[in-house]
């Protein structure tokens, strides 16, 4: 390094050292991509410090074995153990019912439709989902499930509604991982003589398959956290209702939002203490997807 | 097992691109016919419009006639699947399955086409590896990634796929432009065994391995960019690059070209 850069027998325009005039700019945009970085990582430390410094307070083994039934505001115990099972048991819905409708939907995008007008209105329609604030979604089903339909608050509806957001992100998501997989591969099984759905099933879609449960799981961690729709379609419990087709049930967004709106100070360890384990679940997903798609990759290349 | 090709009135477009015109050629079984010229003149066109993967791309379409011993490949009623089960082909680069094995890789064509049984893949598997010279280099590790591969280990892999379908006809297209010397002697040791079986068509940009490898050479050439390709003369190997008939084809083989 210091070779090429000490001036001093070097001639000749061609292999003079680095003007001062770049190393002093070089400096500076480095300095400016930490700077930036740094202020990236603020909230995100000044979040997690936080949380965990008022959500350890509570973090017992009751929190997990129980539910707020017949605990008020003031109390010191209760749990969140009705709100984990309602989370998880809409995230899951939600997951069953946008992973198929998003992931067929992203092939005949990419796969079928070959720039046709059908794809195009429905990549339009993606866009205008993808823009669709939270609570309106909320509203759509409560509006349609619940006043039209006649049905009850449930954990489905609330899945209903959570699936609306999380369509257009798995679409996004699977047609940029299907565009990756080289046009080679298709061709390649075509010349066997596969036919394309045999194709698409057999080698597009596993060539493609580790992006897509990546994506599959960062939509899951977004729509984990929404409580403005589960707000309109789950209601509110504090007991326990594992029954997610048959009447309100708890989720972990709603049971902060019931806790903060609480004025004891009891009740707000519970908030934090719930905000800790929606964090925790999701980093545990997110975590769970990387080691997921690293064993697809041993088969890879 | 290998059948004649007979093409007749052969055009092929691109969109609103006239890409080849008027190409009429006999393709003899168990031999090898390579197709010469420049860059950009049709052949790879030409190529893939023997088993129909030229309308895979949007837009593209073809007019003429490709009879396959007594079948036309674009009659109506033909179904393009069907035409390239019986007709393979191998591409320039190697494209092994990178999620599938090495034994998955070969064995894909069958499976994906619903052969099932452990006993016959198995066997049809250790036959397309032998025909492709590649079995005594994989066999200890049939389970591993195709990917791990050499490149021109990759490429005999792709050989080996492509004959596990046991089609009739097999092309080509510039299969050693991506493998150094060595490799491609392998592959060319490979087509010289394999033309006992098969009618193989290759194209190539490699004249000394047009000269090493077929028995007879097409040459195609080009008028000027937008001008449709077309077929100068198609003879014997050794006639074409001794004594050929058209100026158009001495000039590109003696590499006074232009």
């Amino acid at each position: 390094m210091s070779a090429l850069t000490t001036p001093g027998e070097r001639r000749g325009a061609t292999l003079s050292p680095v003007s001062p005039r770049r190393k002093i700019t070089d400096r500076a945009v480095q300095g400016l991509v930490y700077l930036a970085f740094a202020l990236a990582i603020i909230p995100l430390v000044s979040v997690l410090w936080t949380v965990i410094g008022h959500g350890l307070a509570r973090l017992d083994a009751d929190f997990f074995q129980f539910s707020m039934n017949g605990v008020s505001g003031k109390d010191a115990g209760g749990g969140a153990y009705h709100a984990i099972v309602g989370t998880l048991e809409q995230v899951a819905i939600t997951t069953v019912i946008a992973v198929p409708i998003a992931v067929l939907t992203a092939v005949y995008l990419i796969e079928y439709s070959g720039n046709g007008r059908l794809g195009k209105v429905i990549s339009f329609f993606v866009d205008v989902m993808t823009g669709i604030p939270s609570i309106v979604a909320g509203l759509f089903v409560l509006a349609l499930w619940l006043l039209t339909f006649g049905f009850d608050f449930s954990g489905f509806a609330g899945s209903l509604a959570l699936a609306i957001l999380m369509i257009p992100t798995v679409i996004r998501a699977t047609e940029e991982m299907l565009k990756l997989v080289p046009n080679d591969l298709r061709e390649a099984s075509y010349a066997l003589g596969v036919p394309r759905w045999r194709t698409i099933v057999f080698v597009v879609l596993p060539t493609a398959r580790t992006g897509i449960v990546t994506g599959v799981m960062l939509a899951v961690a977004r729509v984990m956290g929404e409580t403005a729709p589960l707000l309109l379609t789950i209601f509110f419990t504090k007991a326990i209702n594992t029954n997610a087709f048959d009447g309100p049930q708890g989720s972990l967004p709603t049971f902060i939002w019931e806790q903060i709106a609480d004025s004891n100070a009891t009740a707000h360890d519970r908030a934090w203490t719930g905000a800790l384990v929606l964090i925790a679940l999701i980093m545990l997903l997110n975590l769970a997807a990387r080691l997921l798609a690293r064993g697809a990759r041993t088969t890879g290349r | 097992m290998a059948k004649r090709i007979e093409v007749s009135g052969l055009h092929a477009y691109y969109g609103g691109v006239h890409a080849i015109e008027d190409i009429s050629m006999t393709i003899e079984p168990r031999s090898v016919t390579a197709f010469i010229g420049p860059s950009g003149c049709g052949k790879s066109t030409f190529l893939r419009t023997l088993n129909r993967m030229h309308e895979v791309i949007p837009g593209a379409r073809v007019e003429g006639k490709v009879m396959l011993d007594d079948e036309d490949l674009y009659d109506s009623s033909v179904d393009p699947v069907a035409v390239r089960r019986t007709v393979g082909m191998v591409f320039q680069r190697p494209n092994p399955f990178p999620t599938m094995s090495i034994y998955d890789n070969v064995a894909a064509g069958l499976k994906l086409n619903g052969v099932r049984k452990k006993a016959r893949l198995d066997e049809i598997v250790e036959e397309s590896l032998q025909g492709a010279n590649l079995w005594n280099e994989v066999k200890d590790r049939l389970g591993k990634p195709g990917a791990g591969l050499s490149g021109g280990q990759q490429q005999r892999l792709c050989i080996a796929r492509a004959i596990a379908v046991q089609p009739q006809v097999l092309l080509m297209d510039e299969p050693c432009s991506a493998l150094d010397p060595i490799s491609t002697l392998a592959i060319e040791d490979l087509i010289g065994k394999l033309k006992n079986l098969y009618t193989i068509v290759i194209v190539t940009h490699n004249m000394q391995q047009a000269a090493r490898v077929s028995d007879k050479t097409a040459f195609f050439n080009i008028a000027g960019t937008g001008q449709p390709g077309k077929l100068i003369e198609i003879d014997d190997t050794s006639k074409i690059f001794t004594n050929p008939e058209q100026k158009a084809t001495e000039d590109y083989i003696t590499g006074r070209f232009g």
